[in-house]
């Protein structure tokens, strides 16, 4: 608690962990590459420097603010020296910024074009390092770094993995993995929280735009969208609208002009593994047999487990995630329904997500040598397929979902957020059908934005301790106290991004807690003014296990190995 | 044998006295690394076995009655150009350049019949200087920190405590409190020696005040600068001197644990400061309960893998905990949450070895040399083009000539000074006008330059100061750690332009740009070293700008070093047209007729300069 003195201005600092907090709360934007709240401080980039009443310059971001303090934050100085700074590290910069896929988003560029650098006196060495573009998710072109070190503490801070690091010195700096090896090729787990803080366009979303269209375009291809829950509260804030603002019924009227044959929503999908997963618990819970229950529906979390706690892997649950269960059984049932068209069946995934690339990819989820899910649309990718078809999205009318999967259920949407997965399970076992007992359910600790969730729930008169993590490091935590058994779950739900899948890499930037937060609120709207709130009420459920489940119910299941 | 308490301490002490006072000779080879690569070692050995075979050899800790002739492996003497050195005591004869062959009459003249060996001897101005102390480069020294470096074993134990090494550790142990012993060193003013001139004494009481069951004390032994040695030398020479330093300020701060974090290419150091810890430890001054007083405190070697960048303090601490060497932001600082997130003290070889001396003689005794702000004695290691290069120590305060005429002997074949870089790639260029400036932190500061950890590197007058510039430059950008912008890219496009105006392709705005650059550099990188980057750059620009101006519009390198500033030409008058240098070039930039004057075509020339060597007749020469 104090004052400062920011620019002759008295602000007034509470929590504050740093000066540049307080700057910016004092309505001066300070540019900054290598500054994220969430991350550590690392004060590489210099742009946050300002200058104190002796005029020396400190970085804002690594100091503290003092009852009393004085700084200038745009002085001459100042401005020359970022002019500088920027000016150096644009010298270094592939400048393709015409086709670069970041142009228009590139903090770069908007810093470049605010600091006002207009020549470039140093020569530019045009950088030709190799693009790795070989894996199913994240493409990094080391040209474009920019070396903040944004990525590096991501993948560290944020999910324990540590599959990039500096190597080299001085001008020789890079960012790059063990033995410079493709991100396919190390223990990268495909989240892609990198590409959500890198600056540049070093570090991308691997695209699958064009196999899109190619399909879309192919009359002997039936195409059937899956939409996640999160994209629906997250793709407005690409055409300007607020995070959280719900936006499904546009979606279906974008996904129909672009040329896809039936539209159906991935919570279908998250109702299926909401029962199974219910089922696998319960059945482990009487038999005291491979507890905790460790949820299985994150593509990222499920690589780390394989990787890092092979130990575990009876543990975790054998449900195939929903995209993956709902990706089976829309081909299952279109097998059926159109057994005499000689049409292909097509699905694509719309996802929060990077990593459900290479979930669709995986052996494992392939029917006959055929992808369950033939490929992976992120919520980033679909609105610039938007973009380039001339689709104005503000204005499009509100559309339905196709049958037979139309109806979902308020306990598959909350899918899309951390504890959503819990949530979910819990209402399937209280069969008392009260808006009190929902209530009591969404009180009882796993909702929320904090690392590590636990919860307690009374079951027939037995107790199930729920623990709920998002972010690998969280988990991993979590895990160690299991371990050693310093904790006693029944369930643990894993998320590997931060706030779950509505914070997934595939989601519009810039991204923070606050945004979050909106699109969790716009999550939970969505599953209040559901008539369905549990997933065993869902029609189309009941349908499908009258139906293509009946006898068949164990391709909802994967076999891990 | 472990020694349990203070008692059996001063029985050992006196025992050892008693053993070295029996050596009523002693020969004291230089090991330190420069005396090795010339082949001490040999010399130590065979000068050992002539005496055996006289059977007058005594090993201090093999015997500690009999008499006779002691043989030593010693530290750094620090006349390195005149090495290998050996030292004869009592009479205090220093031999330089001695040579395998020289042994047998070293012992048989020396050792059995007293006789001193003159050509051994230093000379000069036809008077041979028998005693070490008279020869003029260690006439105006004061050697406190070095004094055991070169005058005892240095892999001995015994002859550190019989010389009243651990009197100091065993006086603030049983005498003092831990806030007496911080306050003795604040009250000497001993200020850090790695460079920064940071009190010692206020670190050690901001790191006791710290709340916490862990600190740690880290001595850092990562010195870097090109041409630097002194710390090098005591870690080699006196290496029991440095560990009494860390364990005192142990004992100050309430640490139990120390790192010393040694250059990997400092494998002598590594070796004598192994065996100086595992002596303690043996003899109970390192380990659990010290000396019966409840104080524990051991010691272990990290070494470096080779990067600069690792002697800035955070930088150092994180390789110490295998993480790659870059420094932090502060706060917090070291003091505060330094190694593994504990307070913790850090601070150079030098300054550790100061600290026994400090306790031992009182902080008035210390504050009584050299100046009030900077007091005691600082290690030089002094190299270039100097007659005497070696490692020196002096009151601070010496003037920077006494430092390179007096004891330096002055420049090398009588030519002219023409500046002195201090501080290595951090630091600054000094010239002339400051020959009359005293060394000290503030003195220095005041003149844009710094003492850093003591390097000196003398320049003569056919020194390019734009390439001496290029050169720190060319280090510092290869050292850079590549954290902050500034540093990583800043450096690298100083050295570009650099690269340029040697190349004589610079402009009178590339100047600017460097002078632009530097200011961007010192006022916003990262770390002291990020931040100190451009001095080498800055201060030649300052004191040599019109060497700068030459090269970018006059296109000339008055001192030659520039090749590609330079043109090579054949006098007519003395050409005999030999054809010899035409015949001799390597691209055939030499053309004429037979036994009329040849002509160089510049277009032509890369100016390898063979045919000047091959031209009998001294016609050609560079322009």
């Amino acid at each position: 608690m104090g004052n400062m003195i920011i620019d002759g201005q008295i602000v007034e600092f509470n929590e504050e962990k740093n000066i540049l907090a307080v700057i910016r709360k004092a309505g001066i934007e300070l540019p900054t590459f290598c500054y994220h709240s969430e991350l550590s401080v690392y004060g590489a980039c210099r742009m946050c420097m300002v200058e104190d009443k002796w005029g020396s310059t400190l970085t804002s971001c690594s100091t503290p603010p003092k009852d009393g303090m004085e700084v200038w934050t745009n002085t001459e100085k100042l401005k020359k020296h970022r002019k500088m700074i920027l000016e150096l590290l644009l010298a270094n910069h592939d400048r393709d910024c015409t086709t670069c896929e970041k142009s228009g988003r590139c903090k770069l560029q908007e810093i470049a074009l605010k600091v006002g650098v207009k020549k470039i006196r140093f020569g530019q060495e045009k950088k030709e390092m190799p693009v790795d573009d070989l894996g199913p998710s994240i493409v990094r072109n080391p040209n474009k770094c920019i070396l903040c070190g944004d990525c590096v503490r991501a993948c560290q801070e944020i999910q324990g993995v540590g599959v990039l690091d500096f190597a080299y010195r001085g001008s020789k700096l890079q960012v790059t993995t063990a033995f410079n090896k493709a991100l396919h090729q190390v223990d990268c787990v495909n989240c892609g929280q990198c590409r959500v803080v890198c600056p540049t366009g070093a570090l991308m979303i691997k695209k699958d735009m064009d196999r899109a269209y190619e399909a879309l375009q192919d009359k002997n291809k039936r195409v059937i969208a899956q939409i996640a829950p999160a994209v629906r509260v997250a793709i407005g804030e690409e055409f300007g609208m607020e995070p959280g603002a719900i936006t499904m019924g546009k979606i279906v009227a974008a996904l129909r002009k672009l040329g896809f044959d039936q539209i159906f929503d991935t919570a279908v999908g998250a109702d299926l593994t909401v029962i199974e997963e219910a089922e696998e618990l319960m059945d482990r819970i009487q038999n005291r047999d491979k507890l905790p229950l460790f949820s299985s529906c994150c593509p990222a979390w499920f690589k780390y487990a394989e990787q890092k706690h092979p130990e575990l892997m009876d543990n975790v649950s054998s449900c195939r995630s929903p995209q993956q269960m709902f990706g089976v059984v829309i081909k299952e049932q279109f097998k059926k329904l159109y057994k005499d068209d000689r049409k292909e069946n097509i699905v694509i995934a719309i996802m929060p997500c990077t990593a459900k690339k290479f979930e669709a990819a995986r052996p494992e989820n392939k029917t006959g040598g055929i992808p369950d899910v033939d490929m992976v649309i992120t919520t980033q990718e679909l609105a610039i397929m938007i973009q380039e078809n001339g689709i104005v999205f503000n204005e499009l009318e509100d559309e339905a979902l196709d049958m037979p999967f139309g109806f979902t259920s308020g306990a598959g949407v909350i899918f899309g957020v951390s504890g959503g997965v819990s949530e979910a399970v819990l209402r399937y076992y209280y069969k008392e059908r009260t808006a009190a007992v929902l209530q009591g359910i969404s009180y009882s600790g796993v909702r929320g934005m904090e690392g590590v969730k636990e919860a307690t729930a009374e079951i027939d008169g037995q107790k199930v301790r729920i623990g709920v993590a998002h972010g690998l490091k969280n988990a991993e935590n979590l895990i160690k106290k299991i371990l050693r058994g310093e904790e006693k779950f029944d369930f643990v739900e894993v998320m590997a991004c931060p706030g779950g899948c509505v914070g997934g890499a595939g989601q519009p930037i810039p991204q923070n807690n606050d945004v979050r937060r909106k699109r969790a609120r716009g999550i939970y709207k969505v599953d209040t003014a559901s008539p369905i709130k549990r997933s065993e009420d869902n029609p189309a459920i009941e349908a499908l296990y009258e139906g293509v489940l009946k006898s068949n119910r164990e391709i909802l299941h994967r076999h891990h190995k | 044998m472990k020694i349990n308490n203070l008692k059996e301490l001063k029985a050992f002490s006196a025992k050892s006295t008693n053993a070295l006072d029996n050596q009523k000779k002693k020969v004291l080879v230089c090991a330190g690394t420069g005396c090795v690569a010339g082949g001490s070692i040999e010399i130590y050995n065979r000068i050992r076995e002539l005496i055996d075979a006289h059977e007058l050899l005594v090993d201090l800790e093999l015997d500690y009655e009999k008499e006779g002739i002691g043989v030593k492996k010693s530290g750094c003497h620090g006349f390195c150009e005149m090495g290998p050195l050996v030292r004869i005591e009592p009479e205090n004869y220093l031999y330089l350049r001695v040579q395998f062959e020289d042994c047998v009459e070293i012992v048989e003249k020396t050792l059995i019949n007293n006789e001193p060996i003159e050509r051994l001897m230093y000379s000069a101005e036809n008077r041979i200087y028998k005693a070490q102390e008279d020869i003029p480069f260690y006439h105006k020294q004061t050697r406190m920190v070095l004094k055991n470096c070169g005058s005892i074993n240095a892999e001995s134990f015994a002859e550190y405590v019989a010389k009243g090494g651990y009197e100091a550790l065993s006086k603030v142990l049983f005498e003092m409190k831990p806030d007496e012993v911080c306050q003795s060193i604040i009250d000497s003013n001993l200020r850090g020696r790695g460079g920064g001139g940071y009190p010692a004494g206020r670190k050690w009481a901001q790191v006791l005040r710290q709340d916490s069951e862990v600190k740690y004390v880290v001595c850092n032994g990562d010195e870097g600068d090109p041409g630097a040695f002194m710390d090098r030398s005591i870690m080699e020479g006196d290496p029991h001197g440095v560990i009494e330093g860390m364990l005192i300020a142990g004992y100050a701060t309430k640490s139990t644990a120390g790192y010393i974090y040694v250059r990997a290419e400092y494998p002598l150091a590594v070796e004598r400061l192994r065996i100086a810890i595992e002596d303690a430890r043996k003899h109970g001054l390192l380990g659990k309960n010290i000396l019966n007083s409840g104080f524990s405190f051991d010691i272990n070697i990290n070494k470096g893998a080779g990067a600069f960048v690792c002697g800035e303090g955070s930088a150092l601490t994180a390789s110490i905990e295998g993480e790659r060497g870059m420094p932090r932001v502060k706060p917090p600082r070291t003091v505060e949450k330094g190694l593994w997130q504990k307070p913790t003290v850090l601070n150079n070889v030098e300054t550790f070895a100061n600290v026994p001396l400090i306790i031992k003689n009182g902080s008035s005794w210390f504050k009584g040399i050299g100046p009030e702000n900077s007091p005691g004695t600082k290690a030089f290691a002094i190299t270039g083009n100097v007659n005497n290069t070696g490692l020196i120590e002096v009151p601070m305060g010496t003037t920077l000539r006494e430092v390179i005429f007096d004891i330096g002997g002055g420049i090398k074949d009588g030519k002219k000074f023409k500046a002195v870089q201090i501080g290595g790639p951090s630091g600054g260029c000094l010239t002339e006008e400051h020959l009359d400036l005293p060394l000290d932190f503030d003195s220095l500061k005041k003149v844009g330059a710094m003492i850093g950890s003591g390097g000196l590197v003398v320049m003569d007058e056919d020194t390019c100061m734009v390439e001496v510039a290029r050169f720190f430059m060319n280090f510092t950008q290869n050292e850079s750690c590549g954290k902050c912008v500034p540093c990583r890219e800043g450096t690298k496009r100083m050295l570009e332009i650099l690269e340029k105006i040697v190349e004589g392709k610079g402009t009178v705005g590339d100047l600017d740009l460097l002078e632009e650059l530097a200011d961007t550099i010192s006022s916003t990188a990262l770390c002291g070293l990020g931040k100190s980057a451009a001095s080498p750059v800055a201060s030649t620009l300052k004191h040599f700008r019109k060497e700068y101006v030459e090269h970018v519009v006059d296109k000339k390198c008055v001192t030659h070093t520039c090749k590609a500033l330079g043109s090579i030409v054949i006098e007519k008058e003395k050409c005999k047209g030999c054809s010899k240098c035409a015949r001799l070039c390597p691209v055939q930039a030499i053309v004429g007729k037979v036994k009329e004057p040849y002509t160089i075509n510049p277009d032509k020339c890369i100016k390898c300069g063979a045919c000047i060597e091959a031209c009998a007749f001294k016609a050609i020469k560079e322009a």
